[in-house]
């Protein structure tokens, strides 16, 4: 199934929880922050949410601004 | 009144700060160097952005190089209109970095110039949802009374336009919000030297707001300890009052009797 990331179409397997999905692309998972189809998953959601076709997904972190 | 400005703090939301400069982490050659500037600096304030993870390319994490006892200040830097300004505000709450948040709409991209209207709609969602709003504004009375009323806990008017180093342009303008809000005033954006963080802290500005122009010196630890200097000079001359300005004609500091060889 085919997932949006950041804008762009990622392919995922069925049913995966979003913990699986973060941890797989590498991410450090305590310096990020997600939003699942427009809300927020808190840190000890992430295993309860479970990916499905076209969802989309934003990963965010902090950068360097004024 | 004490004769230092050790016992002035300043309360924002609630917390009491003893430093009255806040800055920034945009721009800096390597973020390695916050740490040395929030030490020489003296401020507890510091501002982030927050923005999309390059999926590609491992990007370096500015967080690591922020001591522990800053207080956080995330900006919606990006947001185009209220409420893309809220969802980006309830995902730095979400990070865990607090509840402050510097509401940053534009959507004019050559002069960087907040829109009070979008600006004033999001300071007033946040503010009921528990956030320390401090809103980024042009310095204009009406869009700073919006916001005082829509629960802004300090409003933060601009000097120039953003990264621009060109000092308190609007002068006239931060002056009269000083006069007649209630809300402590923050000048963000444009101060490019510490003489202008004084002048504007001399004339009763609550703190100065500061990221470009320590970023971008050629030695940022010693400018960081400049500004932390300025702004602390600048508020103890306000606390301090300055005499009378005399237009015309000239008045002795010293007696004008008692000359030698006076008849």
């Amino acid at each position: 199934m085919i997932i949006r990331v950041n804008g762009e179409q990622v392919e995922c397997a069925e049913n995966m929880p979003l913990r699986t999905f973060l941890e797989g692309r590498g991410l450090d998972v305590r310096s990020v922050v997600v939003e699942h189809n427009r809300s927020v998953v808190m840190t000890d959601a992430w295993e309860d949410v479970r990916l499905a076709d076209g969802d989309e997904l934003e990963i965010l972190h902090f950068v360097g601004g004024g | 009144m004490e004769h230092d400005n050790n016992n002035d703090p300043l309360v924002i939301g609630g917390s009491v700060l003893q430093s009255r400069l806040f800055v920034g982490t945009g721009k800096y050659g390597s973020d390695a160097v916050i740490p040395e500037v929030c030490r020489a600096s003296g401020s507890q304030v510091i501002t982030v952005a927050l923005r999309r993870v390059d999926m590609r390319a491992a990007t370096g994490n500015v967080m690591q190089h922020i001591p522990k006892h800053m207080r956080l200040l995330p900006n919606t830097s990006g947001a185009r209109d209220a409420e893309e300004a809220v969802r980006i505000a309830r995902l730095a709450r979400a990070a865990g970095c607090g509840n402050w948040i510097k509401i940053e709409v534009i959507s004019d991209s050559r002069y960087l110039l907040p829109d009070g209207y979008q600006t004033a709609r999001a300071t007033e969602i946040l503010a009921k949802e528990g956030f320390v709003v401090l809103p980024y504004m042009n310095p204009d009375l009406y869009v700073a009374r919006d916001l005082e009323n829509a629960g802004a806990a300090a409003v933060m008017p601009l000097g120039a336009p953003i990264g621009t180093n060109r000092g308190l342009r609007t002068k006239e303008m931060i002056g009269i919000l000083i006069e007649e809000i209630g809300v402590p005033i923050v000048v963000d954006a444009g101060i490019g030297r510490p003489s202008e963080a004084c002048e504007a802290m001399e004339m009763g500005a609550d703190a100065c707001l500061v990221n470009t122009a320590i970023a971008t010196a050629g030695d940022p630890v010693a400018m960081a300890m400049a500004f932390g200097a300025a702004v602390r000079a600048g508020r103890q001359a306000f606390l301090a009052k300055a005499g009378p300005v005399l237009c015309g004609g000239a008045d002795a500091s010293s007696p004008l009797t008692g000359f030698l060889g006076e008849a």
